[in-house]
């Protein structure tokens, strides 16, 4: 599988390296080369300097016949924007895109892109923790 | 009417001045708190501090009752998604959106941001008439119909100076619409009239049709 991912923090890279071991041929981009040292040192995928935030940076990184784009920038609405360019102007069958902003979140779940929220998730693991539940 | 402007940098502060000069109510939203004090110390409080794409910041200004919201910051996303917030949680009825990246704004109409003002090409095309070496320029863009309308000063060593409009083979979609010409009243050119070197001519053609209506008038690549 084609996979365009945009963002590489830690969750980003470290979803390159296991997305890439598992054989599927992925892209990375991010504004600054010095973010590519998350990469596992086997990684053999693709990492790109470049933004995101428009059609041309896009293009170029080969989004045109990706079958999956994950937006995983530090920015919730520079996520929704990649995510939506991805989307609606491009076609990626499947497009998903991190939001930390829980009320955001929801907004965009319901304008067809497929959003998580970490804010959610964890708070709601760690209560689950706190509480001893499982 | 009542207005909400995200983003109180140049032109969120002058649009907020303007607006309430106009006797509108206005919200200005802006990030930075130095920045909101300044603006509230000249223009009373109008400006709120906090993130225009966040749900709770409109809600607190009331965004639902607003009648426009128009987000001025400096980033596209931010503008984006203020606008789309805007619509889809308050059903704010009219959104506007400064897009600072040209190709941006296929994007923004696509997701039903009403109108798109792009700061770049406005600069480029006043550049466009104020520079007389550009032999063609843009006066209007009807972008939903896919026309402008254009003047092209036709050049002395044109091969159309000295015909017959009839003569001339312009793009389909085309028409000459009116002829400016020294010492003459504007007129409508017919199929008749004689063009001369030097006439400005306007012209409504469809966008794509730009090349080829230059290539008909002798007029060289800019």
């Amino acid at each position: 599988m084609k996979v365009l991912i945009m963002g590489c923090g830690r969750v980003g890279g470290r979803l390159a390296g296991l997305l890439d071991s598992d054989g599927h041929s992925v892209t990375i981009l991010d504004t600054d080369s010095y973010a590519f040292r998350r990469l596992p040192p086997e990684f053999h995928g693709t990492a790109l300097v470049a933004n995101g935030l428009d059609e041309e940076s896009l293009r170029k990184a080969g989004i045109e016949g990706t079958q999956v784009f994950i937006a995983l920038t530090q920015g919730d609405n520079r996520n929704i924007l990649a995510a939506q360019l991805a989307k609606h102007i491009f076609n990626v069958p499947r497009v998903v895109c991190r939001i930390y902003d829980p009320l955001r979140q929801g907004i965009f779940a319901t304008l067809g892109i497929e959003t998580f929220s970490p804010t959610t998730i964890f708070a709601e693991m760690l209560r689950q923790q706190v509480e001893g539940r499982s | 009417m009542y207005v909400v402007v995200v983003g109180g940098g140049r032109v969120g502060y002058y649009l907020t001045k303007a607006l309430l000069e106009q006797g509108h109510e206005v919200a200005l939203v802006e990030k930075t708190a130095s920045v909101c004090e300044a603006i509230n110390e000249e223009l009373g409080s109008v400006c709120i501090r906090g993130d225009g794409s966040e749900v709770a910041v409109l809600s607190d200004i009331g965004a639902e009752r607003a009648d426009m919201l128009v987000a001025v910051t400096g980033d596209d996303e931010d503008n984006l998604v203020a606008c789309q917030l805007a619509k889809h949680r308050f059903e704010v009825p009219r959104t506007i959106a400064r897009v600072l990246n040209p190709t941006n704004e296929v994007l923004f109409k696509k997701l039903g941001i009403d109108v798109t003002v792009n700061s770049t090409n406005i600069i480029m095309e006043n550049i466009e008439i104020e520079v007389p070496t550009h032999l063609l320029t843009h006066l209007l863009t009807f972008r939903d119909r896919g026309l402008e309308i254009v003047e092209v000063r036709v050049p002395p060593d044109s091969p159309v100076a000295g015909k017959l409009v009839k003569e001339m083979s312009l793009p389909a979609g085309t028409m000459l619409t009116l002829i400016i010409r020294k010492g003459a009243r504007p007129f409508v050119p017919s199929n008749e009239t004689v063009l001369q070197p030097d006439d400005q001519v306007i012209a409504a053609a469809p966008a794509e049709a730009e090349a080829a209506l230059r290539s008909a008038l002798g007029v060289s690549e800019p």
